[in-house]
């Protein structure tokens, strides 16, 4: 037999003038990232795959049929977890309990993660005994997320879950987060706006738009589209995973390897040899040049064959797609210039990259 | 046991049967009250409240019609082979029931209104059933509004005359309670007898609402510790 991983969610529901429909075929492990603006229907559609909101449609996880035309489980027997926005702790129970909560409601043999694993990735320990109300913000959504894992569930709903936070608390989660995804082999659905949380964090993306799913796709790949689904305008640009390669501690800087080619960053003492990082390289901070110039401040020059060139948001730009390997990268260049070097796709080209930002 | 202890040890069993009824049967009334979005929500509230407005008397007189002889309750007790209910304990209760439902239903009411929706649909993504959800989750964040309910009723129906005197009459150790021998004793002009039973009373009352009014400053959900 068999099963089809991942999670396959088909939804049609509407509410007044909203209406959601939406069709989707996700990876069964990693970060998805739904993204949008609000009102979009992320949070919607989050909350049908929980069965929190009734709607006619069919949801199967991992090959297990949780709603289709005749049935649907309800919210207490469809192994997942949902983290929420705002804080969602019982007031009258202790951390500890809190945390039990959900535990002592799975069967040993169903148990995959342990209460002090849990408590210990969330680093929880001195804050088992006290009350929710006497916890930071960020420590209380520490507490939520580790309930959540302690179902060990078969599907991590989140939605937002530092949006209520301020930006201190959210850097400080953040590493926990970051754990979670590269521990957990499930599937994690993240709720979010903000390109920030998306670019660290995500794997696999999709954006929506007024209850329709505008774009999907692995998250290098979608965001290197000349057509910007996403309309991150000034933000446009591409992430990559790379490995610290050298570092050259006379100059601080280091060399990170991605697959095609290298790029060489400010090194502040915090990276390793062997290290993985994961690097965002915009748009706008890539020219083209046609020969290597030796002689400029730019340290990263980077081979690179043009893939496709296409029309951007304002007649005056062009969006280039060029291959570093099998790397992709978008250029924002004038189309005066696009037309002075008459530049065509499958052209070799060197691209000047002026800034490289560390995202994870 | 002497008379008036005996008015007391009645009226303490028709409030404690009649208190321990109404939470279970107030209780998934007010859960209904509080959440649901039909229609009939608002009538039904209305017909609850009008114990609160009406004179006892009105409420007790037809009680009297309708489990009598030719009430349509009335006939019914008779055919199950109950007798009939007026100017008998189980009489009193039936009608303290109906009596003191408001203060029952709405102090629960108001503290399921407040529960955080989101804290229900938190514990079912923990696995939790709706019934395992109404006792872990709604039960202990109503606390208080349970023992606001327990003592508002209790002392309610300790204080009812009206009713009692319409449905119950004056039988010593079946339905004369402690607000019946008061009456009864100023009637007589036993100015002694009524003093001690009334100070008694009054008393109690305020003993009642004070352990409220400090239990419920202290049991607020959260500051529990």
């Amino acid at each position: 037999m068999t099963v089809s991983r991942g999670v396959q969610a088909r939804f049609r529901c509407s509410f007044g003038p909203f209406r959601l429909d939406v069709d989707l075929d996700l990876p069964g492990s990693g970060v998805t990232a739904l993204f949008g603006h609000s009102g979009c229907g992320k949070t919607t559609l989050l909350r049908c795959i929980a069965g929190l909101q009734p709607a006619e449609g069919a949801l199967a996880v991992n090959g297990e049929t949780w709603q289709d035309g005749s049935r649907s489980l309800p919210v207490h027997q469809r192994s997942l977890a949902y983290v929420f926005q705002e804080t969602s702790l019982f007031p009258h129970l202790s951390v500890r309990r809190n945390l039990n909560y959900g535990f002592r409601r799975i069967p040993e043999a169903r148990r995959q993660v342990g209460f002090d694993q849990a408590v210990s990735w969330l680093g929880l320990d001195h804050l088992l005994d006290r009350m929710p109300e006497r916890l930071s913000g960020g420590e209380r959504q520490r507490v939520a997320i580790a309930r959540a894992l302690l179902t060990s569930p078969d599907l991590l709903l989140m939605d937002e879950p530092l949006s209520a936070l301020d930006a201190r608390s959210k850097q400080d989660i953040m590493p926990y987060l970051e754990t979670l995804r590269d521990s957990l082999a499930i599937p994690i659905l993240y709720v979010s706006h903000s390109t920030a949380e998306v670019a660290r964090l995500a794997d696999h993306i999709v954006m929506m738009d007024n209850g329709q799913v505008v774009a999907e796709g692995p998250l290098q790949q979608t965001l290197a589209r000349t057509d910007q689904p996403f309309g991150l305008e000034e933000d446009a640009g591409v992430i990559m995973d790379a490995v610290i390669g050298q570092r050259d501690e006379q100059w601080h800087l280091c060399r990170a390897d991605f697959d095609g080619g290298h790029l060489w960053l400010r090194d502040d003492d915090t990276l390793a040899t062997g290290q993985r990082i994961r690097v965002q390289v915009l748009a706008r901070d890539i020219s083209i040049a046609l020969s290597q110039l030796t002689e400029q401040s730019t340290q990263n020059l980077v081979p690179a064959t043009i893939d496709e060139i296409a029309a951007d948001l304002s007649p005056g730009t062009s969006m280039v797609r060029l291959m570093a390997g099998n790397t992709p990268f978008l250029a924002r260049l004038t189309s005066r210039s696009v037309h002075t070097l008459s530049l065509q796709p499958g052209q070799r080209v060197w691209m000047q990259v002026k800034s490289v930002a560390i995202v994870d | 046991m002497g008379p008036e202890w005996q008015a007391v040890w009645l009226t303490l069993k028709l409030a404690g049967i009649t208190t321990l009824l109404l939470l279970i049967i107030g209780t998934p009334l007010a859960w209904w009250l509080a959440r649901s979005q039909h229609w009939s929500r608002q009538p039904v509230s209305a017909l609850i409240a009008l114990p609160l407005v009406l004179p006892p008397t009105v409420l007790g007189f037809y009680l009297l019609i309708v489990m009598g002889p030719d009430g349509l309750v009335g006939r019914l007790t008779e055919q199950l082979g109950l007798g009939l209910l007026p100017f008998t304990f189980e009489g009193l209760v039936v009608a303290s029931i109906i009596y003191s439902l408001p203060f029952t239903v709405q102090p629960l009411q108001n503290s399921f209104m407040t529960i955080d929706q989101r804290l229900l649909e938190v514990a079912a993504t923990l696995r939790a059933s709706p019934r395992d959800r109404f006792f872990t989750v709604v039960l202990p964040l109503a606390r208080p509004g349970f023992l606001s309910a327990a003592v508002l009723t209790f002392a309610h129906t300790v204080g009812e005359f009206g009713v009692v005197l319409m449905i119950g009459g004056n039988i010593p150790g079946e339905t004369k309670v402690l607000s019946v021998a008061i009456y009864d004793h100023v009637e007589a002009l036993d100015y002694g007898s009524a003093h001690w039973l009334a100070a008694g009373m009054l008393a109690f009352s305020f003993i009642v609402l004070l352990s409220l009014y400090s239990l419920n400053g202290r049991l607020q959900p959260g500051v529990m510790k």
